[in-house]
């Protein structure tokens, strides 16, 4: 007997053991992975905190206290001419915030319509909408600038906020949502109550699918917040005051105040920063989308 | 009295409420997708702003752009036709060297994060952490890694000083770093704009894969643990097989985005304009158009282009689901037509009668 356990027990502990080492390297792997994440990142604020010649002279992971000084030469006449960043902040937040909310609002209409009402035209219309769920945007930019100067939209906000009604991928995600928790018998209960069809969507469908409009107006809001391509196809000649925030970073680099290197810093860590506070916040709600995502068939 | 009513109820139909609710979507996406498609190639097959941009021009620019004028070596022809092939060339080895290292890292991440029998500690966080990089706005992350990279005499930049410190950059004379040209330099600057690629999208692809993984019944993981299987053999004859849709997927949705790559080598440079070793199709096209007036522009060849990329995107898309297709179901299925053959044969042999 105690032989039998001598060698069962040696097992044991070898195949332990064995797991214990593998699972301490892996955690040493992830460690160096999460400071490689994190590196730019900190350099960055680091940096935003120190002087310009300090820059010059080489890295340092203590933080400064110039903060203040490059604040003052980001909000100066220098960088006026290409970088204001509350006009950034205020242009980049009325696009995003009208964008993510048409998003969300008619992707959820177009997914109840083809969910719940029974028509001709239904399936051939779910089929047009996964069709073009791959058509990347490049291709169609060229004759989408050309037909937008033909209307005069150009260097207006329109064309950047209203084409986010139609979001093929959106309006897909909402639909495998539906048919997993939206049973149509509430429809019928709110039909035979007397409430209109309309209202019905929005007062009885919208709160059930919070959910799915929370995770896809996340994704919505983060995708338009960092958009560049559009903005700076669409705002061909506008003023500094119109452009978004990554426009006026673009602008920073053809301009003489990339060699104030702090100041540049900054001014790149305040177009980043308000995001990853964001992400911190609602973290858990992102990679659960992502995964979701991840599940289509 | 009640079958008059009921046959009034019956009578009422919503499907009208369906055509109202989807019509918002399909009339904004016939105004701002659809026809701008259409407009492309419109535009493609009409002139440049030398022979005035309304003139039909027939497959002019497609013969240019594929072609070019190898008689006239400076002529618009042949630098577009050249400019084409170049920018084909530079995309195809960013996508492929941000593609590779992407899929090997989030691949082995994925399954690490699911094995279900190491106790790692903080797995929640490592997630988030590696998430991270792919919400930052790309704009931004290009002229922070400019920055990062700084490769002049007075300013070395984070990246070289740190790589002083370890001791693989040298110190020259007067205590200056000498400087990898991580800007200027071709390869050096394309082993950044990959490294960002792979940072930016890892987490997103790492975090697709292991719902994946996770949407694998666990019983088979529980019987190849109990028959002794090594978690190699775990990994090539359960979790890669049942993967391939998933790793499909990201494939495709990885090419099509690799082609439209833009932000992070359109922006990689000092002085606002693109390095000819780094200009992608994306910001080719994007260049021939994105000028104040339209009418001064190449937005013919921008539409050309823009369709010869919608072609490669369709086909590369149709290519890799015909290669990751599942071939054993296929092999079934002709399998199973072949025994039904044969015992329709054989039954005939028996004279109809089946035995």
């Amino acid at each position: 007997m105690s032989k039998m356990d001598a060698v069962y027990g040696k097992a044991k502990d070898n195949y332990t053991a064995r797991l214990k080492t593998k699972s301490a390297i892996l955690f040493v792997w992830f460690v160096i992975l999460t400071l490689i994440c994190l590196f730019p990142i900190y350099i960055l604020l680091v940096n935003s905190t120190r002087t310009t010649t300090d820059i010059s002279n080489g890295i340092s992971f203590i933080p400064s206290t110039h903060l203040g000084e490059n604040f003052k030469s980001v909000s100066g006449p220098d960088f006026r001419l290409n970088y204001r960043a509350m006009f950034g902040y205020k242009n980049s937040l009325i696009i995003t915030v009208s964008s993510c909310f048409l998003t969300v609002f008619f992707s959820a209409l177009t997914a109840y319509g083809i969910h719940v009402y029974d028509f001709k035209l239904k399936e051939i219309s779910y089929t047009a909408i996964l069709l073009v769920m791959m058509v990347p945007m490049q291709v169609t930019s060229a004759g989408f600038l050309s037909f937008m100067s033909k209307i005069h939209l150009t260097n207006t906000y329109w064309p950047l906020i209203l084409p986010a009604i139609a979001a093929p991928a959106v309006v897909y995600f909402m639909r495998s949502y539906m048919k997993s928790s939206f049973p149509l018998d509430i429809v019928e209960a709110a039909r035979i109550d007397g409430c209109t069809e309309f209202r019905t969507f929005v007062s009885i469908a919208i709160p059930m699918m919070k959910p799915a409009i929370a995770v896809q107006a996340i994704f919505a809001f983060i995708a338009s917040w960092n958009n560049f391509y559009t903005p700076n196809m669409i705002l061909i000649s506008v003023d500094t005051k119109k452009k978004t925030l990554p426009m006026m970073i673009n602008a920073l680099q053809s301009s003489d105040v990339l060699n104030d290197y702090g100041a540049v810093y900054l001014a790149i860590a305040m177009s980043i920063v308000p995001i990853i506070i964001a992400y911190v916040a609602l973290s858990r709600f992102i990679i659960a989308g992502v995964a979701l995502g991840g599940v289509k068939e | 009295m009640a079958s008059a009513a009921q046959s009034r109820i019956k009578s009422i139909s919503y499907a009208k409420y369906g055509y109202i609710f989807i019509a918002p979507f399909f009339i904004v996406y016939l105004f701002f997708q659809l026809w701008p498609l259409i407009n492309t190639f419109i535009v493609g097959f009409k002139g440049n702003a030398d022979t005035g941009i309304d003139t039909f021009v027939g497959l002019a620019n497609y013969k240019d752009i594929l072609f070019g004028n190898p008689d006239k070596p400076f002529s618009t022809a042949q630098t577009v036709h050249e400019s084409f092939f170049r920018c084909l060339g530079n995309t195809v080895i960013l996508w492929i060297g941000n593609f590779i290292p992407q899929i090997v890292l989030s691949l082995s991440l994925a399954v690490w994060f699911t094995e279900a029998n190491l106790k790692i500690p903080g797995k929640e966080f490592f997630k988030i952490v590696m998430y991270l990089p792919n919400i930052l706005t790309a704009a931004s992350v290009a002229v922070l890694f400019v920055q990062l990279c700084g490769q002049s005499e007075t300013n070395p930049g984070a990246i070289n000083s740190l790589l002083n410190k370890i001791g693989i950059v040298k110190t020259i004379e007067g205590g200056k770093v000498d400087p990898i040209k991580f800007i200027d330099g071709i390869w050096p600057s394309r082993g950044v704009v990959m490294f960002i690629q792979t940072w930016m999208w890892f987490g997103n692809t790492m975090i697709m894969l292991m719902s994946g993984i996770q949407g694998i019944n666990p019983s088979l993981f529980e019987a190849a643990s109990i028959d002794g299987a090594t978690s190699g053999q775990v990994f090539r004859k359960i979790t890669l097989p049942l993967l391939t849709p998933i790793m499909a997927y990201t494939l495709v949705t990885s090419m099509i985005g690799g082609l439209q790559m833009f932000d992070i080598p359109y922006l990689y440079n000092k002085d606002g304009t693109v390095k000819d070793h780094l200009e992608t199709i994306a910001a080719l096209i994007y260049k021939y158009f994105h000028v104040s007036d339209l009418s001064k522009s190449k937005i013919g060849y921008s539409g050309a282009a823009s369709v010869l990329l919608f072609f490669i995107t369709l086909a590369l898309g149709l290519l890799s689901f015909y290669i990751t297709r599942d071939k054993d179901e296929i092999a079934k299925k002709k399998q199973r037509k072949k025994i039904a053959k044969q015992l329709k044969q054989e039954s005939k042999q028996f004279g109809g009668f089946s035995i």
